[in-house]
């Protein structure tokens, strides 16, 4: 610790720029200087602008990982907020399961929305075929050569397709978007080179669809929004766009 | 059809974040998922600003997550808001990353292969984004070049103040204080208060 004023030390903690020592000198003279605590706030409010301009779209598997890992560790109880803190070290996970484990707690939720708004008959009917549709889905995800793709839509919630060019398969997870509204539906469309080709109905924001047909070839696969029954051809522009790449 | 298009979502009132971290102080997990789709892409992103490696970003950020959930308790309003306090815990967890010697092994070891890292990353190119992005960009840009070097070099790179000042050719104390004089424009330019 050099003789510098401490008042004067504020950004560079604020930017973790101290070594420990000069860190935790500076952070008992914190306690006794309000208006160090207060610079100290703003500048760790005016990094976070920094930090945020950084944002990215993080990948699905993320925040499977992470609400896996949340049963194993302990919680601080408020009063024990001062005691020194053991680091977690979360279980890893293969990615392909990570993704599975996501993709189940997504159709979770969709089969859980879908029961209801439902009819029971209707809705028993749907859960089955959501349940097949995950089985299939998921096991696509056990390909060798299974892939994924994700994108968010304007209207929020984010879309993955999953392929394996093996299997000549490719799925399709929605979560979180809009409603379709009433007598609307999502329609999946591979891209034959432009040439959209129907690939199936998704008439929830939330839930998965193992896609009508095989790859063959395809670009990549587009979500639209059209009328209940789905559309030969798009009658809009896509709301999701995502490439096999 | 060659590229993901993401369209900009208007901009909504988000969820209130220190509503939903009372919540997860009581072991709400439901709370912490909603917690989570707010601050998982800052958290990654400036982790990834930081340390690079996409692999490592992952970890790191992982283990942010988680120390978010694991000391909830601690965080306090009147401190100021939850964003900043996550990423406080984000910075420093990125930061140690970078300064630990195992890190730098890895980092080799992993140059090649962060190559063909998937492209799931890709900024977010919403609107409301790039205007934040543009906002940093242009009050960087009435730093003295000494001061927006200190900041970025330290804030972006993880780098310590003696290892800024090394680079930069200055003494100790000049960085030191050339810190805090851009974290003051930059306060004042970015209209913070905290």
């Amino acid at each position: 610790m050099n003789a510098l004023d401490p008042h004067t030390l504020t950004g560079a903690y604020a930017a973790h720029a101290l070594d420990p020592e000069e860190r935790d000198a500076f952070e008992r003279h914190l306690g006794h200087c309000p208006s160090c605590a207060q610079e100290t706030a703003e500048f760790a409010a005016t990094l976070a602008r920094l930090g945020a301009a950084e944002t990215v779209t993080p990948p699905p598997e993320l925040k499977a990982r992470v609400l896996a890992a949340l049963p194993g560790v302990r919680q601080e109880a408020p009063q024990l907020a001062r005691t020194a803190r053991p680091r977690a070290r979360p279980a890893r996970r293969a990615p392909r399961f990570a993704l599975a484990a996501c993709l189940a707690l997504a159709l979770g939720a969709g089969a859980v929305a879908v029961q209801q708004h439902r009819e029971a008959e209707r809705a028993r009917d749907r859960a089955a075929a959501l349940a097949r549709q995950q089985q299939t889905v998921a096991a696509l995800l056990t390909a060798p050569d299974a892939r994924t793709a994700t994108a968010a839509t304007a209207g929020g919630g984010t879309g993955t397709v999953v392929w394996s060019a093996a299997r000549d398969q490719a799925g399709f997870l929605a979560t979180g978007l809009p409603a379709p509204g009433p007598g609307r539906t999502y329609q999946l469309w591979y891209d034959d080179a432009g040439t959209m080709r129907p690939a199936g109905l998704l008439p929830t924001g939330s839930g998965t669809l193992l896609l009508t047909g095989a790859l063959d070839g395809a670009a990549g696969v587009g979500v639209t929004l059209e009328p209940a029954g789905g559309s030969a051809h798009p009658s809009g522009a896509p709301v999701l766009l995502l490439p096999f790449s | 059809m060659s590229r993901v298009v993401s369209l900009a979502p208007p901009r909504r009132p988000g969820p209130d974040l220190g509503e939903l971290l009372s919540r997860v102080v009581r072991g709400d997990q439901e709370a912490f998922a909603a917690l989570y789709d707010a601050v998982a892409g800052p958290v990654l992103g400036l982790v990834r600003r930081v340390v690079r490696d996409a692999a490592q970003s992952e970890e790191v950020a992982q283990e942010v997550l988680l120390e978010v959930w694991r000391t909830a308790a601690r965080y306090r309003a009147e401190r100021g808001e939850v964003l900043p306090w996550v990423l406080t815990i984000a910075h420093r967890r990125a930061v140690d990353r970078v300064r630990s010697a195992q890190a730098a092994a890895d980092r080799d070891r992993r140059a090649a292969a962060a190559s063909q890292a998937p492209a799931f990353d890709e900024v977010v190119e919403q609107v409301e984004g790039r205007l934040e992005r543009e906002q940093v960009r242009r009050c960087l840009r009435t730093l003295t070049e000494l001061q927006r070097e200190s900041l970025t070099l330290a804030y972006y790179r993880g780098y310590s103040y003696p290892e800024v000042a090394q680079v930069l050719g200055a003494p100790l104390g000049t960085v030191k204080t050339r810190m805090r004089d851009a974290l003051i424009r930059m306060r004042d330019c970015l209209g913070v208060a905290a």
